[in-house]
């Protein structure tokens, strides 16, 4: 069973969806219980960082997240705002993330850069797998994935990227680092591209 | 991997420097650029978005918002699309606000289970817990088109619950003699009095973060999209402008894009019509059709 953790206005039915389309059973819960019996996490997340935290917090989802992630070594995947969350921190808001990928959060910097490219970087774009990772693995070379963000991970070592993209410049749209993956992309919204990235994250040992 | 000084460095920057120093992420090089400007490149930038009429519980498609011809059953044209992997779908109930109903969520959250893509719902949404339940069951749009110009509030409120980008506002046209082009709203049936470009800006000025530029004349004739209105709108506006009414082949869609400006296009009978009788078939180019076309 994989708990996609619902602690706000987060798309979690979609996700559910798709796991359920690739293979796995899927149950949206904001209850510990439910994380403590997971076999592995998805952490959702539309909107502001700092609300994101508060919203974790407020559930008193923190120390169970802490427990399962860190000290029994669950799997989870962040996706999207749940990725940035995964950092030490953001320049969207001022409290600080779970910490558990080696990075901060920035904003897209491209102001003049090209007047064709906006913030939110909003569409479908392409990834570029850096390594032969099992998340990316029987994937188009290039895959393709729909993103909706303002802000990017900025990785302190290049073994925690697992792809890159770009807009503007190159920034980094998936990490791993153990059990502990993210995605800035959708893959619940990216056909089967993202279906074979969930599945595989649902069939990983 | 890059040598360890740089890792080094990297570490001193990350407390000193400005963020345009930490833009490239470590060990970026100029092969993989490359090879991502290259892919990116290719890859079509014009986004297409098949625009689906809800009618109790069938899709349907209008000419000149009037005489729905039924097409088939939602959730199985919605398959169709995921399987020609549509870049996002935009479904609209044209009988919620007429008949004065809010959105049925429980037809849309089976739409919802089988899209794997992005989705936009318009129709007879009126309140932000309305739209919380839609993104809840898995759409990432919200059109709205009525409610827009009856109660403003309602899209400075959704922008600020769900995000802008989130936000789209469905603006309807209308030519009318002598007086030029008008935005008309309730399914065409009520008057508003105003332009496209001051409707469209105004939209803007109170959160919608995309333009979906609907109309009625042009609606299910497959002639051509209305390009003087989409251009006007288009020059007006900061966010892209979806057109929408008219197209009948992938070239009407490139010259949405290439003579009108329009960031991305809509269409129905283009995507549910097959040949001179209108027969009903779900079809789509692929992606090279619409790259050869001119959809670029």
């Amino acid at each position: 069973m994989i708990v996609v953790i619902d602690y706000g206005t987060a798309n979690t039915q979609s996700i559910a969806n798709m796991i359920k389309k690739a293979g796995g059973r899927a149950k949206v819960s904001s209850e510990s219980a439910d994380i403590e019996c997971a076999e592995k996490l998805i952490l959702p997340g539309v909107g502001a960082f700092d609300h994101g935290m508060s919203r974790l917090e407020e559930l008193e989802l923190l120390p169970t997240l802490h427990r399962e992630v860190i000290d029994h070594g669950k799997p989870i995947l962040g996706i999207c705002l749940g990725m940035q969350l995964l950092t030490r921190g953001s320049e969207e808001g001022s409290r600080e993330g779970l910490g558990w990928i080696d990075a901060d959060t920035r904003r897209f910097d491209i102001e003049n850069r090209d007047e064709r490219l906006t913030v939110p970087h909003m569409g479908w774009n392409v990834a570029r797998p850096r390594c032969r990772d099992d998340l990316f693995a029987g994937n188009d070379d290039l895959p393709r994935f729909y993103f909706v963000h303002s802000y990017h991970c900025v990785c302190d070592d290049e073994s925690t990227v697992l792809a890159t993209s770009l807009h503007g410049y190159e920034f980094v749209c998936a990490v791993r680092r153990g059990n502990v993956f993210g995605t800035q992309f959708h893959p619940e919204k990216s056909h089967r591209f993202g279906l074979r990235l969930l599945r595989n994250f649902v069939e990983a040992a | 991997m890059v040598p360890e000084e740089a890792v080094e460095e990297k570490v001193e920057l990350d407390r000193t420097a400005t963020r345009g120093d930490l833009r490239t992420p470590p060990g970026a090089n100029a092969e993989s650029l490359q090879e991502l400007d290259d892919a990116r490149r290719a890859m079509r930038r014009t986004r297409v978005i098949p625009c689906l009429l809800l009618r109790n519980h069938g899709f349907v498609k209008t000419v000149g918002f009037k005489n729905p011809t039924y097409l088939g059953d939602p959730v199985n044209i919605v398959k169709i699309f995921n399987d020609k992997e549509a870049d996002e779908l935009v479904i609209l109930d044209i009988t919620a606000t007429p008949q004065g109903k809010g959105p049925n969520f429980d037809l849309l959250a089976d739409i919802a289970s089988e899209c794997f893509m992005p989705l936009g719902y318009g129709g007879g949404v009126s309140t932000t817990e309305e739209i919380r339940k839609l993104f809840h069951l898995g759409f990432e749009k919200v059109v709205l088109n009525t409610a827009a110009f009856e109660k403003p509030d309602l899209v400075r409120e959704a922008a600020e619950l769900v995000g802008s980008q989130s936000v789209v506002v469905s603006i309807d046209c209308k030519h009318r003699a002598f007086r030029g082009v008008e935005v008309v709203t309730r399914c065409g049936k009520r008057r508003t009095k105003k332009s496209p470009v001051d409707a469209a800006r105004a939209m803007v000025e109170l959160g919608a973060g995309e333009i979906l530029l609907n109309s009625v004349d042009r609606d299910g004739s497959m002639k051509g999209y209305d390009l003087d209105v989409i251009r006007n709108v288009s020059a007006a506006v900061n966010v892209p402008v979806v057109a929408c009414g008219g197209a009948g082949s992938v070239a009407d869609l490139a010259s949405a894009v290439s003579d009108g400006g329009a960031a991305a296009v809509s269409a129905g009978s283009l995507f549910v019509f097959q040949g001179r009788h209108r027969a009903v078939l779900i079809n789509m180019p692929s992606g090279d059709e619409f790259h050869e076309g001119g959809v670029r």
